[in-house]
């Protein structure tokens, strides 16, 4: 395994060409690092005027969506090399990077996906499984859009607002997280306390993060100032609930 | 006669309301104590162009305002009442449990502290016994500047960033801290801050921090301010005995 790790693919590569055939290529597996990029938005960035200016969104993608994945991929290969030289104390000094960095990326990349221009279904509310699931977890669906709303606007300094699939419950319940944190729902697993409200985030496997709202304050602030309430009460015209709801038939199947 | 009867008519009338008043008030009132929103020492377009006068109309007038505002309707509910800001931030924080006065006495005081950090022409260099101390304690004076920039640049998500003098171990530090959180509530004494809320500086900024962060130390920072912030923080904690140059 030690020498596995030192073996770098380069080294592998002309020592197979030097013929040393006994360097199998099943004693180590040459490992690269998988860098990410910025997904590309299916729709243009004016394209959700006026519930959010293009301006936010062109910033919001190409400047902080693409700082968390440039930040992400610097902090990845550093705990690559951390690894490899078996540097224990860098690679735990590097988690918080990661994970700060890395949900950026996994929530900003949920998020596009969660807009849609109104003339594309933004807005429309959820039919269907996801439709019938509100009104018997909410009451209807406007309560659901007031309580959401009025939790964002609640949530002090940075975080998201999720609407996510308790699998095990098959309940859809509201969450804050704060900073990058993911939903306690997602894949990805939080400890309790870490998150404003909701469960503690042991329940890897019920992933099921619905829907997500920015509300970091560079999500809005260009266009709404202080006023995260009229951000919060405008975005509900561009919600994409058919991703919604595909991901709720998905994921409660 | 006529004249004096009116005149007496309306002393007693007026007595009448006063009275009225004094026992209305002593009915449905009591006494409670409010804070009110502090100005900068300065116009609000006076940091031009290092922070717009757009920026303190909003950040001020707006932000500022309203967690003056909400910090009193709480207060009007709750039996924290009657204490100095500085007192009611420690009190707020409960060790940890905030309760729900806290984020707006802290954010309010926070704020406050932040328009006295800053001044017209400001950055450059503090000079004598406050410099003394940056290099004593961070080795150089741009030592503690990149130690201040890179707290801020590391934070993550909203927070501020601070120059303390920390009471148990006698020297300055840097601390970031996040939210609301104030060195006051771990008992040191604050010298400076920096609001790293993306609304302190997105509209000047936009999503470019180290730009605002640059722009603060060079130009907006009040050393005058610190300076004097250091000179009642030293009635507090012992510095050690000045250096008094022999002859």
């Amino acid at each position: 395994m030690a020498f596995c790790a030192l073996v770098s693919k380069k080294a592998l590569g002309s020592a197979l060409r030097s013929g040393a055939a006994d360097l199998g290529s099943g004693l180590c597996q040459i490992r690269r690092l998988q860098t990410f990029s910025l997904p590309d938005l299916s729709y243009d960035y004016g394209a959700l005027e006026p519930a959010i200016s293009g301006e936010i969104m062109k910033i919001h993608h190409q400047k902080h969506h693409q700082a968390y994945i440039t930040n992400y991929n610097k902090a990845l290969e550093q705990l690559d090399e951390a690894i490899q030289k078996g540097d224990t104390s860098k690679v735990v000094g590097l988690q918080s990077a990661i994970k700060f960095n890395g949900g950026g990326h996994i929530n900003h990349s949920i998020f596009w996906k969660n807009l849609a221009p109104t003339n594309e279904g933004g807005g429309e509310p959820p039919k269907g499984a996801l439709g019938w699931a509100i009104d018997a977890d909410f009451g209807s669906f406007e309560a659901l859009v007031q309580k959401m709303s009025s939790e964002g606007a609640a949530l002090q300094g940075s975080g998201w607002v999720w609407l996510a699939l308790d699998k095990e419950l098959k309940k859809v319940r509201i969450e804050t997280t704060a900073n990058q944190l993911q939903s306690s729902m997602s894949c990805c697993s939080t400890l309790p306390g870490e998150n404003f409200t909701g469960p503690p985030g042991d329940k890897g496997a019920t992933s099921g993060s619905l829907l997500g709202i920015d509300v970091w304050e560079h999500a809005y602030y260009l266009q709404y100032k202080n006023v995260r309430p009229d951000y919060l009460k405008n975005i509900w015209k561009v919600i994409n609930w058919k991703h919604a709801s595909d991901a709720f038939d998905g994921e409660a199947a | 006669m006529l004249h004096l009867f009116i005149v007496t008519l309306l002393y007693f009338f007026g007595y009448q309301k006063q009275k009225d008043q004094l026992r209305g008030s002593r009915r449905t009132s009591r006494i409670v104590a409010f804070y009110g929103l502090t100005a900068p020492p300065y116009e609000l377009d006076a940091l031009e162009p290092y922070m717009s006068q757009k920026t303190l109309e909003i950040h001020w007038g707006k932000h500022h305002r309203a967690y003056v505002d909400n910090l009193n309707k709480q207060l009007a509910n709750s039996p924290l009442y009657g204490l100095t800001l500085d007192e009611l931030v420690k009190v707020a924080y409960n060790n940890g449990n905030p309760l729900p006065e806290f984020n707006n006495a802290a954010q309010v005081w926070n704020h406050n502290f932040f328009w006295e950090s800053m001044q017209p022409d400001g950055g450059y260099m503090p000079a004598a016994g406050l410099l003394q101390q940056i290099e004593k304690d961070f080795g150089s004076f741009p030592n503690f500047r990149e130690k201040f920039i890179t707290t801020a640049m590391s934070l993550f998500g909203s927070g501020w960033v601070w120059l303390v003098l920390k009471k148990e171990e006698k020297k300055l530090a840097v601390v970031g801290a996040s939210n609301a959180v104030n060195p006051l509530v771990w008992g040191d004494i604050p010298i400076i801050t920096l609001d790293m809320w993306e609304h302190s500086y997105y509209l000047d900024y936009r999503n470019d921090r180290g730009k605002y962060v640059n722009a603060f130390m060079d130009s907006l920072v009040s050393w005058q301010s610190a300076t004097a912030r250091m000179a009642r923080a030293e009635a507090f904690v012992n510095l050690g005995e000045p250096k008094i140059p022999v002859a």
